[in-house]
């Protein structure tokens, strides 16, 4: 593979070599940089393990900067278990992406995955999934190639930036890289993969960019929450052999379209959306005053 | 592409452009100073200014300038820091339609005489650009092994620095040339692959009409993508 700019070449090409969709995007990584595998899998580890220290952070952070988030993992952790609406696995996986997100609002050290804004949701599903069904480490980061491949060709196609097509861009995009990834670690064909990213960017398409403030905490660090459900929904549909009526990269081409037909005031400059109610406007001119 | 501008860059959050590329900034504005800073006059422009309290631009600028990555758990407390390194800073605010929607401008002096007032926008995912050096408009990003020269105006001075460069072995990536006037105070800004040793960077001192020379080292992540540094 030359470029990775389609899902459609990653899924042909797995297919082809009988293989995973991760490894034809460290095969791509390997011949157009230069670099080693090796040396690929342990830049690849790395991340993993400040993706994983994130969740412990969070857990244990107090507030933002701001003072607007903080505090809502814990919370959750508390009382999830005892409402118990959602499985496990969809429980853990809220909690360490509120973590993750409350983490990077108070100043921690975080992995973009694709953006800052949406770091929560690709290493929350990845631990969760993980925990629930044993998987060994080297699987996990394995599966991070997967992700990186499907956001390079949303990179490629669409956008990762919240500025240029909204929170369907960010949010929309780490979901559809964590249902992908899901997709291959639990035995998935590269096409359930395909249909894994489909679906859930299929559910994100539209979702506007409006911070509260201007800040990357309301409200992004729930967002986060949601995204990894949808990641997991999105998998488990794919799994379960229910597939998208639409490609992925022609999801992905309408979700390009969208992001261009979104006024200016929906695209991160907190003139629309929530930023622009009468509550963020108060807390807006509370925190200008710091 | 590479993969690891999709998952990364990793960095002290809450925002790429706000924090990480706010202590990008600090740090390059660093290096840009013949010196150890020892005062700051920092003015943030526009979003920088409504919303840098809320993420921490503040600390990442004053942690850049220590000298601190846009992943340094230190930057967080980087006020501290400053304070028992004895560096004093003082922060204003403004608003310009002209200006890039989230940038800075650090005047820094250093031990001695030296001083230098740089402009520096974060132009997202982390990334810069420096845009001014003491009222030059210039263009760069400082990810690479880049040299900057402070020269006269003059006929052969860059036939003369690129001679050094080959003689070294050293292959020039991109070479610019800023200045605001004909004949009056000129920049060089030279991106090489590899880094320029001192020695060099000496015999840049010594050549005719050149004022200063300054280095910014490539940037640590762009090395660390592919795991080298891991």
């Amino acid at each position: 593979m030359k470029e990775l700019n389609s899902v459609a070449d990653l899924i042909r090409e797995a297919n082809r070599l009988q293989c995973g969709i991760s490894n034809i995007v460290i095969n791509h990584q390997v011949a157009t940089l230069g670099v080693s595998e090796t040396a690929l899998f342990e830049g690849m580890r790395s991340r993993y393990q400040i993706m994983r220290d994130a969740i412990r952070g969070g857990l244990q952070t107090a507030r933002s900067v701001s003072g607007l988030s903080g505090g809502q993992a814990k919370r959750y952790r508390q009382n999830a278990s005892k409402i118990g609406l959602l499985s496990g696995t969809a429980e853990h996986a809220m909690e360490a992406a509120l973590a993750i997100s409350e983490y990077n609002a108070a100043m921690g050290l975080v992995v973009a995955a694709p953006t800052a804004g949406s770091c929560g949701i690709l290493p929350a599903v990845l631990f969760a999934v993980g925990q629930a069904y044993d998987l060994p480490e080297e699987h996990l980061i394995r599966a991070l190639f997967n992700s990186a491949g499907i956001g390079a060709v949303i990179a490629a196609r669409a956008s990762l930036s919240g500025a240029e097509g909204g929170c369907q861009a960010e949010c929309g995009s780490a979901a559809a890289m964590a249902a992908s990834a899901v997709a291959e670690l639990l035995g998935g064909t590269p096409e359930k993969c395909g249909d894994a990213c489909a679906l859930s960017l299929k559910f994100t398409m539209g979702l506007v960019c409006d911070p509260v403030a201007g800040l990357v905490e309301v409200p992004c660090v729930k967002r986060n929450a949601f995204g990894a459900v949808t990641a997991l929904t999105a998998a488990e549909l794919a799994l379960c052999g229910i597939s998208s009526a639409i490609p992925a990269d022609e999801v992905i081409d309408a979700m390009k379209a969208v992001g261009d037909q979104m006024v200016p005031a929906l695209k991160e400059t907190s003139r629309g959306g929530l930023a622009a109610t009468k509550t963020a406007r108060g807390i807006e001119k509370r925190i200008k005053r710091i | 592409m590479n993969i690891f501008d999709i998952i990364g860059p990793v960095m002290i959050g809450p925002s790429s452009s706000h924090t990480a590329g706010a202590a990008r900034a600090g740090k390059v504005a660093r290096q840009l100073l013949e010196s150890s800073p020892q005062k700051a006059e920092i003015t943030l422009y526009n979003s920088f200014a409504d919303t840098g309290a809320g993420h921490g631009t503040d600390r990442a600028i004053v942690g850049g300038l220590l000298g601190f990555e846009p992943d340094d758990h230190r930057l967080t407390n980087s006020f501290q820091y400053a304070a028992g390194q004895g560096l004093t800073y003082i922060f204003s605010k403004k608003t310009c339609a002209d200006i890039h929607p989230n940038a800075v401008q650090i005047r820094l002096f250093g031990m001695g005489r030296e001083k230098v007032t740089v402009l520096i926008a974060s132009v997202g995912g982390g990334n810069i650009r420096v845009k001014k050096i003491d009222g030059i408009p210039v263009h760069f990003s400082a990810e690479f092994d880049t040299t900057v020269v402070f020269n006269r105006d003059k006929p052969g001075v860059v036939a003369e620095l690129s001679s050094i460069l080959a003689e070294n072995k050293i292959n020039i990536a991109r070479m610019q040339l800023f200045r605001n006037q004909i004949l009056q105070n000129a920049i060089m800004v030279i991106e090489t692959d590899q880094a320029v040793p001192d020695t060099v960077g000496y015999r840049f001192k010594k050549a005719a009409y050149v004022t200063r020379v300054l280095q910014i080292k490539a940037m640590v992540e762009r090395k660390s993508k592919v795991g080298e540094s891991c």
